[in-house]
């Protein structure tokens, strides 16, 4: 992150339950300067919401962020909570336009790490070009939460040439990945009580709407189905896809796109990197035909310099994932059982 | 990744496969002893590449499996104690105990930390002065350096708040165990690469001979796997009974000098239960007279009745390799990774997991 805000200079320096009150103090925290730093002509009204127009069909996603720790090496809850939501909107074929905001902040957080986070939010929110326009804080207790957890919700616009529909999944289409798997978790745990790493593995959180923007104005409907595979990795959201429809899908072990140094950080801790989050990669099903131009296609832009096409959906094996080992060794992938690591969005 | 990609060379792996089709004539039977070796077997897919003669059997080389349910149950009981901050493995927290598993302690509200060493227990210990820290010391020969370590750390540091409360189990003795059951028919063994990388070899050569049975000290790659089963065949097909080293890479005759200094400085030999098996002679760990203000045992005096194990559940029989884990009853029935009835279903060791994770392969058709 590279936008440098100075703090504000105030008479506090802990957030307290009074700061998510309504009153005297609530105002003077978010005159603090919040208002100031996520500046637009919908937030500026202060009104209770925001009236917005959109030309477009809609689509809407929101989501909660409970990482810990909120800051890690490659981000901040701030960044991740504006991410999170673009890059689901971006999935649906969207193109997001407006974010809310909302905080539930632990007593005696310290407001310069609240600023950094809402630097990062600013930050994010400029990169991905969406508008937060309303939003809402509260303050509980010490212990009743962990620091700051922040809901976003996202309203974006559908790009007209979209058809993003796991229905129209069939036999012969291609499966992208579009960049290094398991980065973000592992940049997570590298950082959680006790586990030191040498190198720095830094989360690959970023905005993922101006990549799908690009691939679907080039291909448009030969796109089927588009996802992000944060929580539960590729593996899950592999297995998921197999389960919803009436295909199989086979996955060649090999050719998933993972950095060297992450690979190793998963082979040490025993983790599969196939079920590690991510916070910086979707995956594309698209139109087994155009599949090998898309993939290059995706390589000559940001974020998608590693995209790979890491399998195909098949007609054996009906509802199962696949992972095809180099010695031809197959297993089918399924759903985790709980989290590898919880806490990790 | 280096040391890495050369065990997983599929040109090799097929060299040693063709190897062995060339020198099996006859079945045999060969225990591959630890639960980290199984996983790699299956998920690789190896047992079926490997000729129908040869029939590996999975050993009790799985830590989490082979905790005697009274230890998890007093340690859940530890962790319900307000007072306590209760620390361990991951793989430890889903295992049922008699009446919950650690992860529904946790849910209650009880403070449970996974760790990934028994080290940052310590360091709990120092910044939680007010409050008890336990760890939950489980694991082969592998595990006892650091978990030993911890106990001279902490006596060094004079902590009076930290403990461990030990299930510290040794391979050769259950080795020779699974060779004294009459029931069991081993021919040949793949010996655990990475105890011997903390004890060294010589302990196997007694069991060697007193067996006549062929024991390869192998590793966990592939490549490794295959080195191993082929060096084992060979020996029985030539009637050979020989102790050798596959996993010369990493393990010296001698082991590692240092940490078994530390385990000898911490720990001493004693008889020890083992879930699904009994008790065995001289094969566990417990800590040394001097440090017994370190054994969570001791310093809470937990009373809690002894409980049977589920009925259905056949544990034993698969720790032993009397049975295969789909001849079970339960295997992905009743008994699954998220509701699993034995410890060997829920430990990323145990060959309930590894065939329910990676052998689901009956909708395979090509």
């Amino acid at each position: 992150m590279q936008l440098q805000c100075p703090l504000p200079k105030l008479d506090f320096e802990y957030i307290t339950l009074g700061h998510g009150s309504g009153g005297l103090l609530t105002h003077k925290l978010l005159e603090s300067g919040v208002f100031d730093l996520l500046s637009n002509e919908h937030l500026d009204k202060q009104d209770d919401g925001a009236f917005l127009t959109l030309k477009h069909e809609i689509a809407i996603t929101t989501d909660s962020f409970v990482i810990s720790p909120i800051f890690f090496p490659g981000g901040n809850i701030g960044e991740l909570s504006v991410f999170g939501t673009v890059n689901d909107l971006a999935m649906c074929g969207a193109d997001p336009k407006y974010l809310t905001l909302s905080f539930i902040i632990e007593e005696g957080l310290l407001f310069k790490e609240f600023w950094e986070v809402l630097v990062g939010i600013k930050w994010a929110a400029d990169k991905a070009n969406v508008k937060i326009v309303t939003g809402d804080t509260k303050v509980v207790d010490r212990g009743k939460a962990d620091k700051i957890f922040i809901n976003t919700t996202g309203i974006g616009e559908v790009h007209s040439n979209a058809k993003i529909d796991i229905n129209r999944i069939k036999v012969g289409d291609k499966i992208i990945c579009s960049g290094n798997v398991a980065t973000h978790g592992m940049a997570i745990m590298s950082v959680r009580e006790g586990l030191e790493f040498e190198s720095t593995i830094e989360s690959d959180t970023q905005e993922l709407n101006h990549l799908t923007a690009a691939l679907i104005k080039q291909y448009g409907s030969a796109i089927k189905f588009l996802r992000d595979p944060t929580r539960g990795g590729l593996g899950t959201i592999l297995a998921e896809i197999s389960k919803d429809t009436n295909v199989g899908i086979d996955v060649l072990h090999d050719s998933i796109p993972i950095d060297p140094l992450v690979f190793s950080a998963c082979e040490l801790l025993g983790l599969d990197p196939i079920y590690v989050a991510n916070e910086g990669i979707f995956i594309c099903i698209i139109d087994g035909q155009v599949a090998e131009d898309a993939t290059e296609f995706l390589q000559k832009l940001a974020y998608g310099e590693n995209a790979a096409i890491i399998g195909e959906i098949v007609e054996d094996h009906p509802n199962k994932t696949v992972l095809v080992s180099p010695i031809g060794g197959r297993r089918v992938i399924n759903l985790p059982v709980g989290e590898q690591l919880p806490r990790i969005c | 990744m280096k040391y890495l990609d050369e065990f997983r060379d599929s040109t090799l792996l097929k060299e040693y496969l063709a190897e062995i089709k060339c020198t099996v004539t006859r079945p045999w039977s060969i225990m591959e002893v630890c639960g980290g070796q199984t996983h790699s077997l299956v998920k690789h897919g190896i047992l079926r590449l490997i000729p129908d003669y040869i029939n590996m059997i999975h050993g009790p080389g799985c830590p989490v499996c082979v905790t005697p349910l009274h230890l998890i149950d007093k340690a859940v009981h530890l962790a319900l104690d307000k007072n306590v901050i209760l620390c361990s493995f991951g793989d430890m927290l889903r295992v049922p105990g008699s009446e919950k598993s650690l992860l529904e302690a946790k849910a209650e509200g009880a403070d449970i930390r996974i760790l990934y060493s028994p080290l940052e227990a310590v360091r709990l210990a120092e910044n939680h002065p007010d409050r008890e820290i336990v760890f939950f010391a489980v694991g082969f020969e592998t595990t006892a350096p650091a978990n030993a370590m911890s106990v001279l750390q902490a006596a060094k540091l004079g902590l009076t708040n930290f403990s461990i409360l030990t299930s510290h189990v040794l391979v050769p003795p259950a080795m020779e165990a699974v060779l004294d059951d009459p029931e069991t028919k081993i021919d040949g063994f793949l010996a655990a690469g990475h105890v011997c990388s903390i004890m060294g070899i010589d302990e196997y050569y007694p069991i060697v001979e007193k067996f006549k049975v062929p024991i390869v000290v192998t590793g966990f790659e592939p490549v490794d796997l295959l080195h191993g089963i082929l060096m084992t065949v060979r020996q029985l097909e030539r009637g050979e009974y020989k102790l050798e080293n596959q996993y010369s890479r990493i393990v010296k005759d001698e082991g590692n000098v240092n940490a078994k200094k530390v385990i000898n400085d911490a720990f001493e030999i004693l008889d020890r239960e083992w879930r699904g098996i009994g008790t065995i002679p001289a094969s566990g760990y417990e800590l040394r007279k001097d440090f017994q203000a370190f054994d969570a045992n001791k310093k809470f005096n937990i009373d809690l009745p002894k409980v049977r194990e589920h009925e259905i559940c056949i544990a034993g029989d698969i720790l032993k390799g009397k049975k295969k884990p789909h001849q079970c009853e339960a295997f992905g029935k009743t008994c699954k990774p998220e509701t699993p009835l034995g410890a060997p279903m829920v430990s990323s060791e145990g060959a309930c997991a590894a065939y329910y994770h990676y052998s689901n392969q009956d909708a395979i058709t090509t």
